[in-house]
């Protein structure tokens, strides 16, 4: 069988969604397609695919397209699809199987900035220990290129004391670091940011 | 001198409230023909009835009118209590001075007060010329007719034969089956449809009480309820089933193949056979289109073999008359021809297949002996295509209605395919699936968990040959982009359609049908086992596409309403009937035509027409044709009616 994406013919791979149903422990095929999770979703309108189309293509091993979506950077992990979906989906988990997957094969989202901004989040959580919003801001609109949308709402912040300037340095910083490593070295995710 | 009595109800305050009862107790009583004028708070309770009843002997009243609410209430109950009280109960009528007078003059309580006096007024006409009606006995015969040996008929016949009474069972092929037998398994629980099916066969095959007529056909029906007189066509099998030990030496001899009607086209059979090798009555008949004893008078080779000499060559079709009390529809249904639906094929690629088609593949009595196989290489399919919605939902060019079992036996057959093809994939291409009996939608999702079927939401908008494949053009409408199956084969869930023959055999047994052919229902929630026709009961897909369940639970009803309708020894029917003035009857014939029940006919002899009051369901239609007044409804003739109008203005 082939979908005829944009012209472009693509044979069908179930692979795909075996491998998204056994890392993501949940089973994708039962989804029926009723549009709950999309429906209640923050986010939702801002999406490419709708999470339960994601599922459909995934489905049909339609990869490039599934992890190069901004459905699964845009997802806020909020929970309300998870907690709706009436064949009790975990789509949440679905989601971070996909960002992971879309990690590991450098796939580029057409959504940018969020998995920029989790990278940063990380790296910045890693080397401080607890999160210092000034360097990670500052290293946002760096690799973004994006200087100064924020900066009324920055100024603001930082006037009522809401942005120190130096990182508070946490006691466990060690310890920490290693279970980075822990995580790096059994999830085998890649080191560098983006 | 009439005596009518007058009761009033209050009704609480739905009448009382509006209306002025006292005055019109008061006015009423005044009015010529009334002996007896009262009201009381709730006529229907028992005690109000009690109030009726003693009236009526203490005053010797030979009319009672009822002021109270519709008829449709309560005019059976207070009929029943005059009756009780000795009076004729079809001198008792109701004026509804509720639904028609106060409820709809709430705010105008002195217009409501006259009015309730003018309609009891005009009732009190009416009753003055009513008739004491007794009710019609007529005969009954306590034998049921049931066509059709599917599993409809035979559950139908299997209860009511059960029940004591003696059935006739007529069925068209040489054996009693009809589809479920044709299939392999049976959604939910993937039984053999052969273990659904048999036992209840066989059953009826050896009923004492059931006469079996296979190979027969209903010729002609007249009479009506509690006494048809049918006659059935015995089709010539050239085999006299008597002699017959179902040796099956004649199969074995026979020269010639031709294809099996049972299997579709898709296996063969040979011009003496069974039509398959679970038949009951396990009986052979020779095709006499196919034999060369009828083409070109050789051969023989089944007669010199045949050791009782069953084989008779000379045997004639035969009329079978019998007389039954009630008739059971169960001839159910076929499929709409794929051979119609030019963009899968139209029916010329060979691996294109009806559903019913792919169940006798898959059925070990089948063609292949239950082996799922190409028909164009035998080869065994790997990429199966099944489509839903094949000339069902399609206005345009099939039937707009849902045939209601392709959801369910497309997942059982893509089930089925995958445990005997477990390398194969199933794509099944649906608009909805529609799986709402018990165990259904959990059977479905199993489908499509266990055995990575894969359910693609669109209609395919053609199929072509290409090459040994057969490829398919379909959009899954969940990503909305266009999808191609180079397929192996093609199963279409063809529109579950009436007989083609069921229109004409509606004239013949005088009940209607809907504009596709399905025989109606006389009420789609209320009494849906029953015909419009008296007598005339229905069961099965006949109806309208249902699957076993309702099919099996449907011939039980119908069962039943046969059995209730034998239960009493004779038939007694409502006496509110059509009849016909004889001296005013000029025999034009109008009323015949114009009567929905077929209840007119002209009498043989003075040439006037004549109701058959079994069948008359009093509505009227008659009477509004008769150009010259003669046919008339008892207890509203058009004098009452007049008297009445009179009454009021």
């Amino acid at each position: 069988m082939q979908v005829i994406w944009q012209g472009e013919t693509i044979p069908i791979d179930f692979s795909l969604q075996e491998v998204v149903n056994r890392r993501s422990g949940q089973q994708i095929q039962l989804c029926y397609h009723c549009h709950k999770c999309g429906a209640g979703c923050p986010v939702a309108s801002f999406m490419d695919y709708m999470p339960d189309r994601l599922f459909r293509m995934a489905q049909l091993g339609l990869r490039r397209q599934v992890l190069s979506s901004s459905t699964i950077w845009l997802c806020s992990a909020c929970h309300t699809c998870a907690t709706r979906c009436p064949n009790d989906i975990d789509v949440t988990g679905v989601m971070d199987t996909l960002k992971e997957m879309a990690l590991e094969e450098k796939i580029k989202s057409r959504q940018k900035v969020a998995a920029c901004f989790h990278k940063a989040f990380l790296a910045n959580l890693r080397r401080f220990g607890q999160l210092h919003e000034a360097s990670l801001m500052a290293v946002l609109k760096l690799k973004t290129l994006n200087l100064f949308s924020d900066m009324k709402l920055g100024m603001r912040m930082f006037v009522k004391g809401k942005i120190a300037l130096f990182p508070k340095r946490i006691k466990g910083r060690k310890e920490l670091r290693k279970l980075f490593k822990e995580i790096r070295r059994r999830g085998k995710v890649p080191e560098e940011s983006c | 001198m009439k005596k009518i009595g007058v009761f009033l109800c209050w009704c609480g305050s739905n009448i009382a409230g509006t209306v002025d009862v006292d005055k019109v107790v008061e006015e009423v009583s005044t009015l010529d023909g009334v002996a007896h004028s009262q009201s009381y708070r709730y006529l229907c309770s028992d005690p109000g009835q009690a109030i009726v009843e003693t009236a009526v002997k203490e005053k010797d009243l030979d009319g009672v009118v009822i002021a109270a609410c519709s008829p449709s209430m309560h005019e059976t109950t207070f009929r029943k209590t005059v009756a009780r009280a000795g009076m004729n109960p079809y001198r008792c009528e109701i004026a509804n001075v509720r639904e028609q007078c106060s409820w709809v003059h709430r705010d105008a309580k002195d217009v409501a007060t006259d009015k309730a006096i003018k309609i009891i007024e005009s009732v009190v006409e009416k009753v003055k010329l009513d008739e004491e009606l007794y009710p019609n006995h007529s005969a009954l015969i306590k034998r049921a007719l049931v066509l059709g040996g599917g599993i409809s008929g035979l559950k139908a016949a299997s209860d009511i034969a059960d029940s004591g009474y003696d059935v006739v069972l007529v069925e068209r092929e040489p054996s009693l089956g009809g589809r479920v037998i044709q299939l392999s398994r049976t959604f939910p629980d993937l039984d053999a449809a052969r273990d659904i099916v048999l036992p209840l066969m066989k059953e009826v095959a050896e009923h004492p009480r059931i006469k079996l007529l296979t190979y027969s056909e209903l010729e002609e029906v007249t009479g009506h309820v509690g006494q048809f007189n049918v006659k059935v066509r015995k089709k010539a099998s050239y085999v006299d089933h008597d002699k017959c030990t179902a040796c099956g030496l004649c199969i074995k001899e026979c020269p010639v193949e031709i294809p099996s009607q049972f299997d579709l086209g898709l296996g063969k059979r040979k011009a003496i056979d069974v039509p398959f090798s679970d038949a009951v009555p396990h009986k052979p008949v020779i095709d006499a289109e196919a034999c060369i004893v009828f083409k070109e008078g050789k051969c023989e080779a089944c007669r010199n073999v045949c050791e009782p000499q069953a084989i008779d060559f000379d045997q004639k079709e035969a009329i079978v008359e019998e007389e039954v009390g009630a008739v059971v529809v169960a001839t159910g249904y076929s499929l709409h021809p794929k051979e119609k639906v030019a963009e899968y094929g139209c029916g010329k690629y060979p691996d294109v297949l009806s559903g019913l088609e792919f169940e006798r593949l898959n059925s070990p009595t089948g063609p292949t002996g239950g082996e799922i196989r190409r028909s164009s290489d035998g080869k065994v399919p790997k990429e199966l295509v099944f489509i839903q919605c094949v000339g069902s939902r399609d206005q345009e060019k099939g039937v707009p209605y849902c045939s209601r079992i392709c959801c369910m036996y497309t997942a059982k057959q893509a089930k089925l395919f995958k445990q005997k093809v477990p390398d194969g994939q199933a794509y099944v291409f649906y608009m909805d699936v529609r799986s709402g009996g018990k165990g259904y939608e959990e059977f479905v999702q199993r489908c499509q968990e266990e055995d990575r079927t894969l359910y693609l939401r669109g209609r395919v908008s053609r199929l072509f040959q290409d090459n040994g494949k057969v490829v398919v053009w379909g959009v899954d409408t969940l990503i909305g982009k266009k999808i191609e199956i180079a397929a192996d084969m093609v199963v279409l869930a063809t529109a579950v359609v009436p007989r083609s023959d069921s229109k004409e055999l509606a004239k013949k047994l005088r009940i209607a049908t809907d504009e596709y052919g399905f025989f109606s229902e006389a009420h789609i929630k209320l009494r849906p086992v029953e015909s419009q026709t008296a007598g005339m009961f229905l069961a099965g897909c006949a109806h309208c596409p249902k699957d076993i369940t309702d099919s099996v639970s449907q011939a039980g009803c119908a069962a039943s309403k046969v059995k209730a309708l034998f239960a009493a020894d004779e038939l007694v029917s409502d006496p509110m009937v059509a009849y016909v003035d004889e001296d005013t009857c000029v025999g034009c014939e109008i009323c015949i035509v114009a009567c929905p029940y077929e209840a007119r006919i002209l009498h043989e002899r003075k040439k006037v027409a004549a109701v058959e009051e079994a069948l008359c369901q009093g509505c009227g239609g008659c009477v509004a044709a008769c150009p010259s007044g003669a046919s008339q409804m008892r207890n509203l003739t058009t004098d009452q009616v007049l008297a009445m109008i009179d009454a009021i203005v």
